[in-house]
């Protein structure tokens, strides 16, 4: 082909200008995951990092920025088996192009992220995650299910955390192994006889590791076990900054296992002994209080027996007999001065019968000596008689 | 209250939360019942002993770890630090 008479001769600027367009403007360059082995390995001063991706038959030029490198904190060794995720620039003073990378993962963590993406959004879809099938913790479990693995760090923490807060709690491990192929069917199994025990909440936890070291709570055969377990699960795996589906399942997320064992401890042993203060005065308090209302009514009861006492009605049947006595006597007396005036009549009356008076007044009685008869005619005279006059006597003679 | 009035079991059998809900049934009993005094006093005295209960089974508190082995219940031998 023959050059054109009229094209346009570009510098090399101006070329490579354009082909930093081409690529730059090309969206499927500008949000890429490669994968390949890390080498030419640099980290300068500056803090951004250098380095060629590389496979069999091709190579790529690599750089990460400072504070990309800072955000993500890659591990990064010569020969890593690594992807990548970027855009894709052109240097213009080398006319290179490069890929300004902002992810660097191990090998694999992509496609497991993608899986759980997927899973995520089909259990979602089905609604296992829904919050309304979340469930209440107990405040106050008395047992408490564990599932983890037997040796791990995870379980002495969550029994200390518990001995710690709640020591009347009974506990049982279901022990699982918690990272492996084995893992998955084991805390399936876990959960289920764990179940069979009806613990008032389950404890579901392993420690922190990387993502595929806590791939099995992920799995969907364990994330549909905790979906459906009796016991409400809370789940406490790896940091704080992990997300497992299990999380998702759970019906409370704790960011670790010690976290997940104070979630399941809300109630504190403090607590109960708040508690039952309360209720002890309080029990103290209503009986004092029951005790004074009685009082108090047997005092108003006293003072009202006081009223309708007998004894006022005794008191005024005695008024009411004194008064009859002090009616009688003043009548008596009024009788006996009444009868006592009839008697000096009487006696007066008596008086002017009395034959002594009429010898006061001059008659005489004469007595026959002899028998002592009353000489009341002249044939009753006898020669020696008695006389009596007003004072005394004598004797008189008759001559015949 | 049926639970206190249908031949309470002794004391000293009753767990921590089988000992507190019927505390918390009497005091609510001697809150909203007229009760009798003499059932009152009755009351007060059982609660009294709750009272006395649940105090000694929290300061005789200790975390009782078994584990699952099969379809049993065993022991958990905690590795010492």
């Amino acid at each position: 082909m023959q050059p054109s008479l009229f094209s346009e001769t570009l510098t090399v600027s101006q070329l490579t200008f354009r082909i930093r367009k081409l690529l730059e403007d090309n969206p499927e360059l500008q949000d890429v995951w490669v994968t390949g082995e890390i080498s030419n390995l640099s980290r300068p001063a500056s803090g951004h990092i250098y380095f060629t991706l590389k496979d069999k038959n091709a190579s790529l030029r690599c750089v990460m920025w400072k504070t990309d490198v800072l955000r993500t904190r890659p591990t990064l060794q010569e020969g890593a088996a690594v992807e990548v995720h970027g855009r894709i620039a052109v240097y213009e003073p080398q006319g290179q192009y490069q890929l300004i990378a902002n992810l660097i993962q191990a090998k694999g963590e992509g496609a497991l992220f993608q899986e759980f993406l997927r899973l995520k959004a089909m259990l979602e879809a089905e609604g296992l995650f829904d919050p309304e099938r979340k469930r209440e913790i107990p405040a106050f479990p008395q047992t408490i299910g564990i599932v983890t693995s037997e040796t791990g760090a995870a379980l002495r923490d969550m029994l200390d955390t518990i001995r710690r807060r709640q020591p009347l709690a009974r506990v049982i491990l279901a022990p699982s192994p918690v990272q492996g192929v084995d893992a998955p069917p084991a805390l399936v199994n876990a959960l289920a006889s764990l179940n069979e025990h009806n613990p008032d909440v389950i404890l579901l936890a392993r420690g922190g590791g990387s993502i595929e070291d806590l791939w099995a709570f992920n799995d969907e055969r364990v994330v549909r076990v905790v979906a459906a377990s009796r016991a409400p699960v809370i789940s406490g795996v790896g940091h704080e900054t992990d997300f497992t589906l299990c999380d998702f399942a759970a019906d409370l997320r704790a960011p670790t296992p010690t976290a997940a064992a104070e979630l399941a401890t809300q109630t504190t042993l403090d607590d109960l002994h708040t508690q039952l203060e309360y209720y002890s005065s309080r029990l103290t308090d209503l009986t004092s209080s029951l005790l004074i209302d009685h009082r108090a009514l047997i005092s108003t009861l006293a003072s009202r027996l006081g009223y309708v006492s007998p004894e006022r009605r005794i008191q005024s049947e005695y008024q009411r007999l004194d008064e009859l006595s002090r009616r009688a006597v003043s009548a008596l007396i009024h009788g006996v001065q009444l009868r006592s005036a009839r008697a000096d009549g009487i006696s007066r009356r008596l008086g002017a019968l009395n034959p002594e008076g009429i010898l006061s007044r001059g008659y005489a009685i004469i007595t026959r000596k002899s028998d002592g008869k009353v000489v009341g005619k002249v044939s009753d005279a006898s020669d020696d008689m008695n006389v009596r006059v007003s004072d005394g006597e004598f004797e008189v003679n008759r001559k015949s | 209250m049926a639970k206190t009035k249908n031949a309470p079991k002794p004391i000293e059998e009753l767990n921590y939360e089988e000992a507190l809900a019927e505390l918390e049934g009497i005091v609510e009993a001697l809150e909203n019942e007229q009760n009798p005094l003499e059932e009152a006093m009755k009351l007060y005295e059982r609660g009294q002993a709750l009272v006395g209960q649940c105090g000694a089974l929290l300061d005789a508190a200790q975390l009782k770890v078994r584990k699952l082995a099969g379809e049993l219940l065993v022991e958990f031998e905690e590795e010492s630090e």
